[in-house]
């Protein structure tokens, strides 16, 4: 369905926008298998409504939500994002949501609030890559952000793609967008927020903890212990030639975000 | 047998006719340099496994005519291999970044092992050359068995979260090395290594 919204300019690129084809038939999205194009095929068997979430942890406001409760007294807006993935690929995307600390904030973390953490749905039935016998991701799926940084005025949560609801295979009906990060710590189809006061684990961590660290930040100057984290292929890419570009640290939102890890050592905390 | 040969042939075509297809029709999504890369390399891998099942089918069958299909499935396994060396280098790659490339990244090197070790298979596959080697010929195709294995690797450690089907591939690989080693003691799974035969 069409979605109200106005476009935020102050935190939108003027890049070429990857077609809506595109961002909705390529993706990564394990739940429903491992292939490019399985959550374009499978994740329309995914129900979304009624979505709730389970808010918990170090906060005023812990319960379950519905996710319309949740975003009734927020004001939709558009933001273009670049989305760097960790596989040396990109794609700029119209993103409709809100912004995660509008929401957080009203769920009044505490001042033991360290960590925000989060949960993919875990259902099995509806989700075919959660049954495969030879997956190596302990379900759900989890990511986590620390406070600082879900506060950040880039931190999203996306619930429209193009102006329209979001498709379920990019992460409905709500789904985190932290565009200096590499793509797989958006975790998408959220049902737990919990605010922690230790670090939590997320899951690539959990999986390989040498290739994939909890910040994950966007960062051509750390490889990837397999490739090259350098340079990345803008898609849509053509047939005969790849559409290569350089890789820019913090995915080019060094001006909002690196302020947050002054004084860390960003080749130990990948 | 002539006719089976053509069958083999056109078979083995298909891979490239049905990626010729999706090109031609858009089909490959957003990123179709990795879709080609990725298809032409399993054809390949296909390809190998089918060269390796060969002789079992012999022994199996009692039938020794699989054996004339050997080089032409061989030599098209090393086909797929070169299209999709070239098709990485020039649609993956765009020829920058080799030296880190082929020196830092372990799946890259144990498939550029791997494509190392069937070129000389494929340039000794002709008669002229098959006298030229001579009894060396045998040990030095034995280079297909650790190449198998590689390439395998190759596959295995690009897998992010489901290694379900390379665990079937491998399987597969496992069969088809256990039995030579079964049949024919395991020194024969050893190449480069003279024997009395």
């Amino acid at each position: 369905a069409p979605l109200d919204y106005q476009l935020a300019p102050e935190f939108s690129t003027n890049e070429k926008k990857a077609p809506y084809q595109a961002i909705t038939t390529y993706n990564n999205f394990y739940e429903f298998g491992t292939n490019k194009g399985d959550p374009a095929r499978y994740a329309g068997g995914m129900s979304v409504e009624p979505w709730t979430i389970e808010v918990d942890g170090e906060c005023g406001k812990p319960g379950t939500y519905s996710v319309e409760d949740l975003l009734r007294p927020s004001q939709y807006e558009e933001r273009i994002y670049r989305l760097r993935c960790v596989e040396a690929w990109s794609m700029v995307i119209p993103w409709v949501g809100v912004p995660l600390a509008e929401i957080l904030k009203r769920l009044e973390p505490n001042s033991k609030a360290k960590y925000v953490y989060f949960e993919t749905l875990k259902d099995p039935e509806q989700m075919p890559g959660q049954r495969s016998f030879f997956s190596v991701i302990d379900w759900p799926y989890r990511e986590g952000l620390r406070m600082d940084e879900a506060m950040n005025e880039l931190s999203f949560l996306a619930v429209g793609l193009y102006g329209k609801t979001l498709p379920n295979q990019n992460g409905a009906p709500i789904r985190l967008v932290v565009p200096w990060k590499y793509g797989f710590k958006s975790i998408k189809s959220i049902v737990r927020i919990r605010f922690m006061e230790q670090q939590p684990k997320t899951s690539w961590e959990m999986i390989a903890p040498e290739e994939y660290g909890f910040y994950s930040n966007v960062n051509p100057e750390v490889d990837h212990p397999r490739w090259s984290q350098k340079r990345e292929r803008r898609l849509p890419s053509g047939v005969l030639q790849p559409n290569w570009i350089d890789t820019v640290k913090f995915n080019g939102y060094a001006d909002q975000v690196a302020h947050l890890y002054k004084g860390m050592d960003l080749q130990r905390y990948f | 047998m002539t006719g089976l040969k053509v069958l083999v042939f056109v078979l083995a075509l298909l891979p490239l006719g049905l990626l010729f297809l999706d090109i031609k029709n858009g089909a490959l999504g957003p990123d179709p340099g990795q879709a080609i890369t990725e298809s032409l390399g399993l054809a390949a891998f296909q390809l190998l496994l089918i060269t390796l099942l060969i002789s079992p089918l012999k022994k199996l069958t009692g039938w020794a005519g699989w054996v004339r299909l050997r080089r032409m499935l061989g030599l098209f396994s090393f086909f797929y291999a070169s299209l999709h060396v070239l098709v990485f280098l020039q649609l993956i790659l765009g020829w920058g970044d080799l030296w880190a490339t082929f020196t830092k990244r372990p799946y890259i090197i144990v498939g550029a092992l791997a494509f190392l070790m069937l070129i000389p298979l494929a340039v000794t596959s002709f008669r002229s050359a098959m006298k030229k080697v001579g009894r060396w010929w045998k040990p030095l195709h034995r280079l297909i068995y650790p190449a198998g294995v590689l390439v395998w690797l190759h596959f295995l450690w690009q897998a992010r979260a489901d290694i379900g089907e390379m665990v079937a591939y491998g399987l597969v690989l496992l069969v088809l090395l256990g039995l030579r080693g079964h049949w024919n003691g395991w020194g024969d799974l050893i190449p480069l290594r003279k024997t009395a035969r």
